[in-house]
């Protein structure tokens, strides 16, 4: 870890002297990050990790090489850069990604998103919060599970193009899971929240939101399984469109032809508006790309049209658009990916949502979502921690959990309603979603979960 | 590196620790990765600090430090020991270990071919042969292949006097074809997807598997996929590769008998799991033909090792013995709640990371029905299916839904149509309840999977799984709507 930003400045900087080749990339990528984590009633991992990592990318002849290293000492800067410079010596010309990034000339501010206090925060204060949570499950007789996060990261980014930029943020999360035994159609609830400044994060009503939900889980009983309108609170569409994001939005997918998204085509309802933005204070702001890149708003999905795709600066420099400052560490193979995605608002109340449904579904949360056709788009996963059955505009009865597979392009083809209200939910992988609740038309369930032991 | 260990093991005695342990680790990571032929990747990564764990009166604290120096050992034993003493806030019965006993020992992966010493030319010679190969094929869009080695080295000990060295190497490699039109992709891997085969051993391991020997039939398969048509829907025998068997083992095996799992502590992130501790001895998880161990022992298998990261040794414990449940994959906190001793599963991904239970090798023992063209001719009518593509399954892992890259319909003992985004789904004990029959030994490999996820912070984990393809009767194929 380094101590200060001067610090930080001349080690990149020591980095890019060190290196001989043609290009240089220099990626500082710091964190320190604390995690308290509670089951059954009790805090049973309490963690810490400091961490800082150098990577180091040089080009020649457009040959690439790539090593990093956590010893940052004199000796581990030089090792560093002769092991990159070691295999560019050795690879096959690659000119394709043999690409840095330049200077663009647009500001971003170094610490957006960064809060003091919750870089600051104690194992005490991360206890007290696992204990509000723990209370508030009690309360209704459940068993509560979860953890609360807090960490600092730092990105930043030298290149001998001219590059120098660095963002340091901080978050915070806190996520329960409320049960009242593991057997099949045991009540369960969840609550899940982030934010950049601790302060944000109300354990007490976290805990109390997951326990009413466990509360009216409790009872579940079998519906068969078919196509059904569906209520998906902001944790399920968040899920969705966290691998719609993986399968579809890259600029690499595209190119390679991978992806759901043909650019100008209609791929879902007029009323679906999604975008990434890095730089947005509403979200946890990630302002810089890992190729020091400032991240540019990107309309992906506008009126249901596919718009856009998100790019490096290699797949930005072959569709001619530049980067859009989405680019991941070197060398990336995944592609570049939207880590701060944004779905517009609705007109109604949330509480209103539900008055539309004659007959559906009510899902809280998707788990274990995956791709079954990329290209399709179409998904699977579970439901969990609150499904219910919608009859006349009200819930009538918690649902044992199903299995839906399903195309999302399809699926957000027909949205009924979206509510006027949005939710910040930090991302398993990428940084947040901001996303508002939404009501489908259709929405198609495969299987149901099986009694006790499935026997 | 001693004065560090000692010094950390020193202050958070002296500040209160009932029980500390240090594990200092280094990871060296090298890879290749070669794509439409040229080489889109070449890494090499370096990793090293310590971990300090400490019990204070019955609760844990965890820190951990990439600065190796003896002060900065003082500084995280004393953080380990405020975040313990933190976690007292929400604190129910104390934690108490099992009683395994300390030891000073040393393991070291056994290998032919160190797979740091070969040269990345011919690293890169063999991707580049397999890549040609794969590019004589036409409507192939995009081609790749890739080779891993990995060495870590770590140092583990304990205020109990334990003190353990070991080396563990990995090597690995595979390659895989995509084909893509209008509405179509299709990929075909070999010899497995998640990057192919991965073992702990030398890099003979690559060399043995023969990418480019394989190369054009994986890409024919790729292309072929295209325009095959899509699987058909209903209840099927099906019988299984052993890829997908392996994964099958994986997902609902391995991680329901994790007994962290079963206990709840993985709840609110990977889930629970239906095999809970009332059911062991009793539960009928399978037909009479199945058993599973748990094996950290077996030669080349990527969960094996020496010592777990609790210092305990490395074991063949039965999970499945036919057909029952009769084991759980354990650590030294969890195995005395159910009056064992830990048979060996607490593993950290890195040295900032705290062991969790992981899976180690889990191995379905082979069975006696020949060959796979032996089981194939022995069923009337079903599908055959081939190498994982996608995979999802519910918090207590009984509900699941897999797809493979491939099947084959099944008509008369014969494999005919080949059909596309072939998916099964099921429940997991009528699943395995379903199996009767494994095909022989010879048909049995050790597979590695380096990708498993749990824990928060997320801690991915190398493990293994011994399998042979197996046939399941009456399973529900082609799911969803295409």
């Amino acid at each position: 870890m380094v101590a200060s930003t001067e610090q930080l400045d001349q080690l990149l900087e020591r980095a890019l002297r060190t290196s001989t080749a043609e290009s240089t990339e220099a990626l500082y990528l710091g964190q320190d990050s604390a995690l308290t984590r509670f089951a059954t009633n009790r805090i049973h991992q309490n963690v810490r990790e400091h961490d800082a990592t150098l990577q180091i990318r040089v080009i020649d002849g457009d040959r690439i090489g790539v090593a990093s290293t956590n010893l940052l000492d004199e000796g581990g800067i030089r090792d560093v850069v002769e092991r990159a410079s070691a295999i560019a010596e050795r690879s096959a010309p690659n000119p394709r990604s043999a690409i840095l990034p330049e200077p663009d000339g647009r500001e971003h501010d170094p610490e957006l998103g960064y809060v003091a206090s919750t870089a600051d925060a104690s194992p005490v204060r991360r206890a007290e919060g696992a204990r509000a949570v723990i209370a508030a499950g009690e309360v209704k007789g459940l068993e509560s599970s979860g953890s609360f996060a807090t960490s600092v990261m730092t990105v930043a980014v030298a290149n001998s193009r001219g590059i120098r930029a660095r963002h340091r943020s901080s978050r915070a999360a806190l996520l329960t899971v409320m049960m009242d035994g593991f057997g099949s159609g045991a009540a369960s609830g969840y609550a899940h929240a982030g934010a950049t400044d601790i302060g944000e994060i109300d354990a007490e009503a976290l805990g109390i939101e997951a326990a009413d939900k466990g509360e009216a889980m409790r009872g579940a009983g079998e519906l068969e399984a078919g196509e059904y309108e569906v209520i998906l609170e902001e944790y399920a569409v968040a899920g969705l469109l966290e691998y719609l994001s993986f399968i579809g939005f890259s600029g690499l997918a595209h190119e390679e032809g991978r992806s759901f998204m043909e650019l100008g085509r209609q791929a879902m309802g007029e009323s679906v508006n999604i975008w990434d933005d890095g730089s947005d204070p509403t979200g946890i702001p990630s302002v810089i790309d890992f190729e020091g890149v400032a991240r540019r708003r990107v309309d992906l999905i506008e009126g249901g049209v596919a718009r856009a795709v998100v790019h490096d600066a290699a797949t930005g420099a072959r569709a001619g658009t530049g980067s859009t400052g989405h680019g991941l560490p070197a060398p990336n193979l995944v592609g570049p990916l939207p880590l701060n995605l944004f779905m517009a608002p609705g007109s109604t109340p949330r509480d209103e949502l539900i008055a539309g449904v004659e007959r559906g579904v009510w899902v809280t949360r998707f788990h274990y979502i995956n791709p079954v056709h990329p290209k399709k788009a179409i998904l699977t996963g579970m439901t969990k921690d609150g499904t219910f059955l919608i009859e006349d505009g009200r819930l009538t009865r918690p649902l044992m959990n199903f299995r839906f597979t399903q195309a999302i392009p399809e699926a957000f083809s027909d949205v009924r309603a979206a509510s006027s209200t949005t939710k910040l939910l930090p991302g398993e992988y990428a940084d947040a979603y901001r996303v508002p609740a939404l009501h489908l038309g259709s929405f198609n369930f495969t299987g149901v979960t099986a009694g006790e032991g499935g026997e | 590196m001693n004065d560090l260990i000692q010094r950390a093991l020193d202050t958070a005695d002296r500040l209160g620790a009932d029980y500390a342990d240090v594990r200092v680790v280094e990871r060296r990571n090298e890879g290749l990765t070669v794509k439409n032929g040229a080489l889109e990747a070449a890494t090499s990564n370096v990793s090293a600090g310590f971990g300090v764990r400490v019990l204070v009166n019955g609760a844990w604290g965890f820190s951990s430090s990439a600065v190796l120096e003896p002060g900065e050992a003082d500084r995280i034993a004393g953080e380990a020991i405020e975040i313990a003493r933190a976690s007292a806030v929400a604190q129910k019965e104390p934690i108490e270990l099992d009683d395994t006993p300390p030891v000073t020992a040393t393991y070291r992966t056994p290998y032919t071919e160190d797979p740091f010493a070969v040269s990345l030319d011919d690293k890169l010679r063999i991707l580049m042969e397999a890549d040609a190969a794969m590019a004589r094929v036409p409507g192939v869009a995009i081609r790749e292949g890739s080779v891993m080695a990995g060495r870590e080295t770590k140092t583990f000990a304990s205020t109990t006097g334990a003190r353990i060295e070991q080396e563990i190497v990995e090597a690995g490699g595979g390659i895989e074809a995509t084909a893509v039109n209008e509405s179509e992709m299709q990929q075909r891997s070999y010899p497995n997807s998640f990057g192919g085969q991965a073992v702990t051993g030398g890099f003979e391991a690559v060399r043995l598997i023969d990418l480019a020997e394989h190369a054009q039939e994986t890409a024919e398969l790729a292309v072929a996929l295209l325009d095959a048509p899509q699987c058909p829907s209903g209840e099927m025998d099906l019988i299984l590769d052993s890829t997908q068997v392996a994964l099958q083992i994986h997902e609902s095996c391995g991680h329901p008998t994790e007994l962290d799992r079963v206990f709840g502590t993985e709840a609110s992130f990977a889930g629970t799991s239906f095999l809970t501790t009332d059911k062991l001895g009793s539960l009928r998880y399978a037909s009479e033909l199945v058993s599973i161990d748990g094996d950290a022992s077996a030669p080349g298998g990527l969960g094996t090792f020496g010592y777990d990261d609790e210092g305990v040794p490395a074991q063949n414990v039965p999970l499945i013995e036919n057909g029952l449940l009769v084991g759980y994959l354990t650590s030294r906190e969890t195995a005395p709640v159910i009056g064992r001793r830990s048979m060996g599963s607490a593993r950290a991904w890195t040295w900032s990371h705290i062991p969790l239970i992981r899976m180690t090798n889990i191995n379905l023992r082979p069975g006696n029905a020949g060959s796979l063209d032996d089981l194939i001719a022995d069923t009337r009518d079903g599908i055959f299916m081939s190498i994982n593509k996608s995979w999802s399954i519910d918090d207590r892992r009984l509900n699941f839904q897999f797809g493979d890259q491939a099947g084959w319909l099944i008509k008369n003992g014969r494999r005919t149509k080949l059909v596309k985004n072939p998916t099964y789904t099921g429940i997991t004990p009528r699943f395995w309840g379903s199996c009767d029959a494994i095909c022989s030994a010879s048909e049995w490999t050790l597979w590695g999977l380096p990708n498993c996820g749990k824990g928060e912070p997320m801690q991915v984990g190398h493990v293994g799984h011994g399998a042979a393809p197996a046939r399941f009767r009456r399973v529900q194929v082609g799911v969803g709507r295409w």
